[in-house]
């Protein structure tokens, strides 16, 4: 298990699937999304890769994508990953539950336990989950069920898994994320602000609180790619997407920034934490 | 006949004992058995019946007076606090002080007293304190006095075998007391000790004729241990006989279960009898672990944690603590490395992984994954084994978790989780949310209902109540009864004393009667023995053996903190207080005292300026109890902190630098604040000018209105609040009088404090008798935190009192000081100052602590949630409620600012001059500035429990134009050990100094001294005085 907290953000790999174009259509899924420039989402997608690989030095998976399967780059709503245990979810679009087929498939070659939700009443995205490194809090959203939550607490047993109501379109990481082992990064909206409040009253651990102008920005991810000792990445929205939130970024220390753009694929509904999985390969070292 | 067994025996006992102690001793043994012998032949008359019982029994007894060393050996060591619960300690500590000493007389008054109530006494038998049950005794002796004649029948004479040990306990305290203290003050306390002895002893004797029965208790490794009981032993004398048979000092987080039918399952209190307790149920029971350890690395004893370990096996084996498969592994292979050492293959194929239970369903895989993290261990130690076992298993979002089955109102599912933390509610699985210990105000169940009343929610006013269905009354109560202790044990510094109604008491009196996790871990501490021998059974075997180890000596100079502050035998307050208002009042007494002695020095009116000191302490006290955490927090900001401790001493648990302490208390701490500031620069002078005292006093008068004032100022505020609120209801308006009370609560405001105390003395009481429509305990009611509605408020002000207070102390010192230099030194320069800063600079060592403030300080980061940080620092400890910045905004902002700057300046009264000038001394008129800088963040380490001390040192050093005074304090509080680093510095010189270079220099050198640690206080106290123009 290790301290607790430190295992937040261990990883050595990084999963991602490729953006199809049926995307850019928005035809099977995107009721309601708005159309958007496949080229430039592309691009944004294909930095994302790319900085996972080179600049965290991850090992990158990426699953090619599937025009069957439009949402198909949002793999961190199919899955919830803990340790070597892999959640696979069963995501409230019933159109989006053929995308978590590839993603256990690789989740299984890398070696995770797999744990499926059977429960034909649940429903969990994956983005409605925040992992804190002690304890797991469900976002109970327009897509994620209390039944669904339940399944996470069965499945992390380990930890303290607790609901919080989220208002408004947003899935719970859309409102909020890890800025370190003991932050909680949130957006300033009533949403955010409200979840945030809800988790204060939840929780038994000391978390601090870094509030950002936007909802977005605070869906960053907190990644420890390197030996213990090394000083850890914040993968966020960069200046080019969300210049208002830079300047609270900037206030947590003991992290190197690396600033990613998606403000293209935000179109279709992604964030940081829903574009890609990370996970390791030796979680109990 | 029977009546020279009794003596006979009594006689022994008293020479033996004698003949160890001082003749001092002896003569009071002589004392003692006379008086025994008093109540001797009415015991005997009445108890035994013919010759033949009587035979049997005298060897027996006689046996007994000469054994302890021989079947007590060990025990005997174990000085008595730590085997017989301390609360009777520290009820005739009380005692000793309260009741202005009460002699024997008074005792042998008490006593009648209560024959004359013994049906009502009885009936209320109920009363769990331990204090109540020494009242028993007496009763208990007196029932016997009354029923002599129809005593006759039955006659066991088999001793009362824990009784007795207890008696002898009390002995062997006595002797040590009287060797350690030889003539202190302390010996009025020791006389009431005395006499309550012998009450204990009659009640013996009344007891002894009752049967044995035989108790069987589970212990945690499976194996049973039985003894014999005396009928009407308490649940305290079991639990010690178990702990004894386990080799167990650190019990306080040990209980006895009894289960009470197939799905309930009881914790025996330890404060009552048994048998009423089981009713008609066997007397089977089970050891368990009742608090778990926040912490387990902070036990002491590798046996306690082998002991918690076995109660975890046991909860993941019984899937009450659930567990990942991981989890399970590594707590597995954990387990395996402590019983069987290093992997070993060979070994393997001995031993079946599957006779093992390492979760609720064993898999193959599961072993397999076992054996393979085993290998990993090697090296590892069995204690390193089960201290990594418990290092995993604290982490477990379940552990120290106690699940409570119930329905929310709307008749659904949940389940209450009663941990260290608060409470808990869970819907399947899922936490739906969370009540900290410092959110709850009330803790209440009638019938089958079960009720919390929480602090407001942020935009609300009121606070409000949630109820929670159980499955039948005795659930409620017992959940209500697991809340009362959790709370007590985790968050408190001591328990509380049961609430005692003035007249209709209906409804539980039940309090958490045992040790706070503060004080067992401050006895703890102290326990100084070889780490006991035990064998670490395997989890499959059934049999076991323990072979306890010598047992070294503890700490002798731990009964030397007997309480009965010397100098403080101080008049009471009205009868109207109840006697555990009184208390309080007393032990924290001298806590207040700087405060009442400038009073006293102000005007000579002792008398009537006392009582109402008490009044005021009383009130302080009810907050103490009530909202402890609040006012402790206040408390550790100044010195008063050590008062605090030793207050916990006196309570409990020794100390472990008598002398120090000692010093302290005798010593006013005005006088010990002033002492470090640089005592020697002036303690010569001083003697000499008297004079001046007038002067300083009246400085202190002046400041004390300031105080005053500036107190009224907040109570409009609160006023407002009050008057906005009461409109509501009326229970309201009855916490709202604790509310007043803490209002009114300055040094200066004595007129008020009197009549509020009593309003809120009788708004108790009606508050205790008012709900209960059922006859037997249905109702139950706890408040946590009693009144809350204004902890922000109060938790604001009191701040600013003590600070106030406090500073009005050390300036008029300072002015007396000051004023008589000149005259000692007349051809000195007419300026000269005295700049004094103070530097409270603290250090968690706890890395957590750092986001949190660096947070706070940033001003991004958002209240509630910071708030929730440093709670939870605290929290961890089981401690401090915490600032619910949410409930009053518009008394926060005063404090928003990041420094808070208060002046006072006092230019001492002109008339002193001429009348001084008269006899021809230059005349040096003192400006007195104080200026506090006080950062605003909420004081991370000023968390409620004071914490244990670990060290504290004073450094002094002295330079040319400086005195340097360090005070260092170390204490730990849970798992945060703090570090609080108090400099003075005396900076003195004429015009030509700088001060304001002197005290940025000071402030840089104590950062420079101390960089990772934060200054969250400085204190300006600038004195000058003023050149007399025209006379120079």
């Amino acid at each position: 298990m290790g301290t607790p907290g430190e295992g937040l953000g261990r990883c050595s790999h990084a999963l991602i699937r490729g953006v199809p174009e049926s995307l850019a259509s928005g035809e099977s899924a995107g009721a309601g999304l708005p159309a958007l420039d496949l080229a430039k989402a592309q691009r944004e997608h294909g930095v994302l890769g790319g900085k996972l690989r080179q600049r965290l030095g991850l090992q990158l998976l990426e699953l090619p994508p599937e025009e069957s399967l439009p949402l198909g780059p949002l793999l961190g709503d199919t899955a919830v990953i803990q340790g070597d245990t892999a959640l696979i979810t069963r995501p409230w679009s019933p159109a989006r539950r053929p995308e978590v087929d590839g993603v256990r498939k690789a989740l299984q070659d890398l070696g995770l336990r797999i744990v499926e939700m059977g429960d034909e009443n649940a429903t969990l995205d994956g983005t409605d989950v925040l992992f804190t490194g002690r304890e797991f809090f469900v976002g109970l959203s327009k897509w994620t069920n209390h039944r669904g939550a339940e399944i996470v607490a069965d499945t992390f047993r380990d930890f303290a898994v607790s609901t919080v109501p989220v208002s408004g379109a947003s899935h719970l990481r859309g409102l909020c994320g890890m800025g370190g082992p003991r932050t909680v990064v949130a957006g300033s909206s009533e949403a955010a602000q409200k979840a945030v409040r809800a988790m204060a009253a939840l929780t038994d651990h000391p978390y601090a609180s870094l509030t950002l102008s936007d909802d977005a920005a605070a869906d960053c991810l907190f990644l420890r790619p390197g030996l213990p000792g090394a000083t850890p990445f914040l993968l966020h929205r960069g200046g080019g997407d969300l210049p208002n939130s830079q300047e609270g970024l900037q206030k947590l220390s003991d992290v190197t920034l690396v600033p990613v753009s998606c403000s293209e694929l935000e179109k279709a509904g992604a964030g940081l934490s829903s574009l890609c999985l990370v996970l390791s390969t030796r979680p109990h070292c | 006949m029977t009546t020279e067994v009794g003596s006979a025996s009594e006689v022994k006992k008293g020479s033996d004992q004698a003949g160890a102690d001082t003749p001092k001793e002896k003569a009071k043994e002589v004392t003692e058995n006379e008086q025994n012998q008093l109540s001797e032949p009415e015991e005997g008359k009445g108890s035994q019946p013919g010759p033949a019982v009587e035979s049997q029994s005298s060897p027996r007894r006689r046996k007994r007076v000469k054994d302890p060393s021989e079947s007590r050996g060990i025990s005997r060591f174990i000085p008595p606090w730590l085997k017989k619960q301390k609360s009777y300690t520290l009820v005739v500590a009380k005692d000793g002080g309260d009741k202005k000493e009460p002699t024997q007389a008074d005792v042998e008054e008490q006593i009648l007293d209560k024959e004359d109530s013994i049906p009502e006494e009885e009936s209320r038998a109920k009363g769990d304190a331990e204090e109540m049950a020494q009242r028993k005794h007496l009763e208990v002796k007196v029932e016997v006095r009354e029923e002599q004649p129809s005593l006759k029948t039955t006659a066991d004479t088999q001793p009362a075998e824990g009784v007795r040990k207890d008696r002898e306990e009390e002995k062997i305290k006595e002797v040590q007391e009287d060797k350690l203290e030889g003539e202190t003050a302390k010996r009025e306390t020791k006389e009431v000790q005395t006499s309550e002895l012998k009450a204990e002893v009659a009640s013996q004797k009344a007891t002894k004729k009752t049967k044995t029965v035989l108790a069987k208790v589970t212990l945690l490794d499976g194996t049973e241990y039985s003894c014999d009981l005396e009928k009407r032993s308490k649940g305290q004398v079991l639990f010690d006989k178990v702990c004894e048979h386990l080799n167990l000092l650190e019990k306080d987080y040990f209980g006895l279960l009894f289960q009470e039918n197939a799905e309930q399952k009881n914790w025996l209190d330890p404060a009552k009898e048994v048998k009423r307790q089981l009713r008609n149920l066997p007397w089977l029971f089970t050891f368990n672990v009742k608090f778990y350890p926040p912490d387990p690395s902070q036990l002491t004893e590798d046996i306690t944690r082998y002991f918690l370990c076995l109660q975890l096996r046991q909860d993941i084996a019984s899937g009450r603590l659930p567990c990942s498969f991981v989890t399970h592994a590594l707590l597995g292979s954990y387990t395996l490395q402590a019983e069987h050492g290093d992997y070993d293959p060979e070994e393997y194929d001995s031993i079946n992984l599957s006779d093992f239970q390492f979760a609720p369903a064993q898999t193959k895989e599961l072993e397999e994954k076992v054996a393979e993290l085993h290998k990993t261990h090697r090296g590892l130690s069995p204690a390193q084994a089960d201290s990594q076992f418990l290092e995993n298993a604290k982490r477990l979002s379940m552990y120290g978790v106690d699940l409570h089955h119930a329905k929310d109102s709307e008749g659904v599912d949940i389940k209450l989780g009663v941990c260290a933390n608060g409470l808990l509610i869970y819907k399947d699985k899922l936490r739906i949310n969370r009540f900290a210990w410092p959110k709850i105000l009330k803790i209440s169940y009638k019938r089958s209902n079960f009720y919390i009343k929480v602090r407001p929610a942020e935009l609300e006013q009121f606070e409000s109540t949630i109820g929670f269905k159980l499955p039948n009354h005795r659930a409620a109560k017992r959940l209500w009864k697991v809340c009362v202790e959790h709370h007590t044990f985790y968050r408190l510094v001591s328990p509380e004393q049961p609430p005692k109604a003035k007249f209709l008491t209906l409804g539980s009196k039940f309090r958490y009667s045992g040790r706070t996790q503060a004080q067992t871990r401050q006895a703890s501490t102290l326990i100084d023995r070889p780490a006991p021998h035990f064998e670490r059974a395997s989890s499959k075997r059934v049999s076991r053996s323990l072979d306890g180890a010598p047992i070294g000596v503890v700490d002798q100079s731990l009964m030397k903190d007997f309480p009965g502050p010397p100098g403080e035998g101080l008049a009471h307050g009205p009868a109207a207080f109840s006697y555990t208002a009184i208390q309080d009042g007393d032990s924290r007494r001298d806590v207040r005292s700087p405060t009442k002695l400038a009073p006293l020095l102000a005007e000579g009116k002792k008398n009537t300026l006392r009582v109402e000191g008490d009044n005021i302490y009383v009130r302080h006290s009810n907050l103490m109890l009530e909202d402890l955490d609040k006012a402790q927090e206040d408390i550790l900001k100044h010195q008063a902190s050590i008062s605090e401790l030793k207050r916990n001493f006196m309570e409990s648990t020794p100390e472990p630098r008598p002398n120090e302490w000692e010093k302290r208390r005798i010593t006013p701490l005005s006088l010990q604040t002033q002492g470090r500031k640089g005592d020697h620069l002036f303690k010569d002078i001083l003697s000499m000018k008297e004079k001046y005292l007038m002067a300083a006093a009246r400085t202190v008068e002046e400041e004390a209105q300031a105080d005053k004032s500036s107190h009224e100022t907040l109570n409009v505020v609160e006023e407002k609040k009050q008057a906005e609120v009461g409109k509501d209801e009326r229970i309201i308006t009855e916490e709202m009088n604790g509310k007043e009370l803490s209002a009114g609560s300055g040094p200066g405001e004595t007129r008020k404090v009197e009549p509020v105390a009593q309003k809120d003395s009788t708004s108790l009481s009606s508050e205790s008798s008012s709900s209960s429509d059922s006859e037997e305990e249905d109702v139950g009611e706890y408040q946590p935190h009693h009144r809350v509605t204004e902890g922000t408020i109060r938790e604001e002000q009191e701040e600013y009192d003590d600070e106030m207070e406090e500073e009005p102390g050390q300036a008029a010192k300072v002015v007396e000081r000051e004023a008589a230099m000149p005259e000692a030194m007349p051809d000195r320069q007419a300026e000269a100052s005295i700049l004094t800063v103070e530097t409270e600079a603290q250090e968690n060592v706890v890395a957590q602590k750092i986001p949190g403030e660096k947070s706070a300080h940033g001003g991004t980061v958002k209240q509630d949630m910071t708030e929730e940080t440093e709670e939870e620092q605290h929290r961890v400890n089981g401690e401090v409620p915490h600032v619910d910045i949410d409930v009053l905004p518009e008394i926060i902002c005063c404090s928003e600012p990041p420094v808070v700057k208060t002046e006072m300046v006092t230019i001492s009264d002109a008339s002193q001059r001429t009348e001084i000038s008269t006899k021809e001394v230059p005349i040096v008129q003192t400006e007195t500035k104080t200026i506090t800088y006080e950062s605003p963040q909420i004081d991370g380490g000023a968390g409620g429990d004071s914490g244990t001390l670990l060290t504290a040192q004073t450094i002094t050093s002295e330079s040319v134009s400086t005195t340097t005074t360090t005070h260092i304090t170390k204490t730990v509080k849970g798992g945060i050990s703090e570090t609080r680093i108090e400099k003075r510095i005396v900076i003195t010189g004429d015009a030509a100094l700088d001060h304001d270079q002197a005290l940025a220099q000071a402030i840089r050198e104590a950062r420079e001294q101390h960089p990772d640690m934060s200054v969250t206080r400085v204190v300006v106290h600038k004195e000058t005085e003023l050149a007399e123009e025209g006379e120079e």
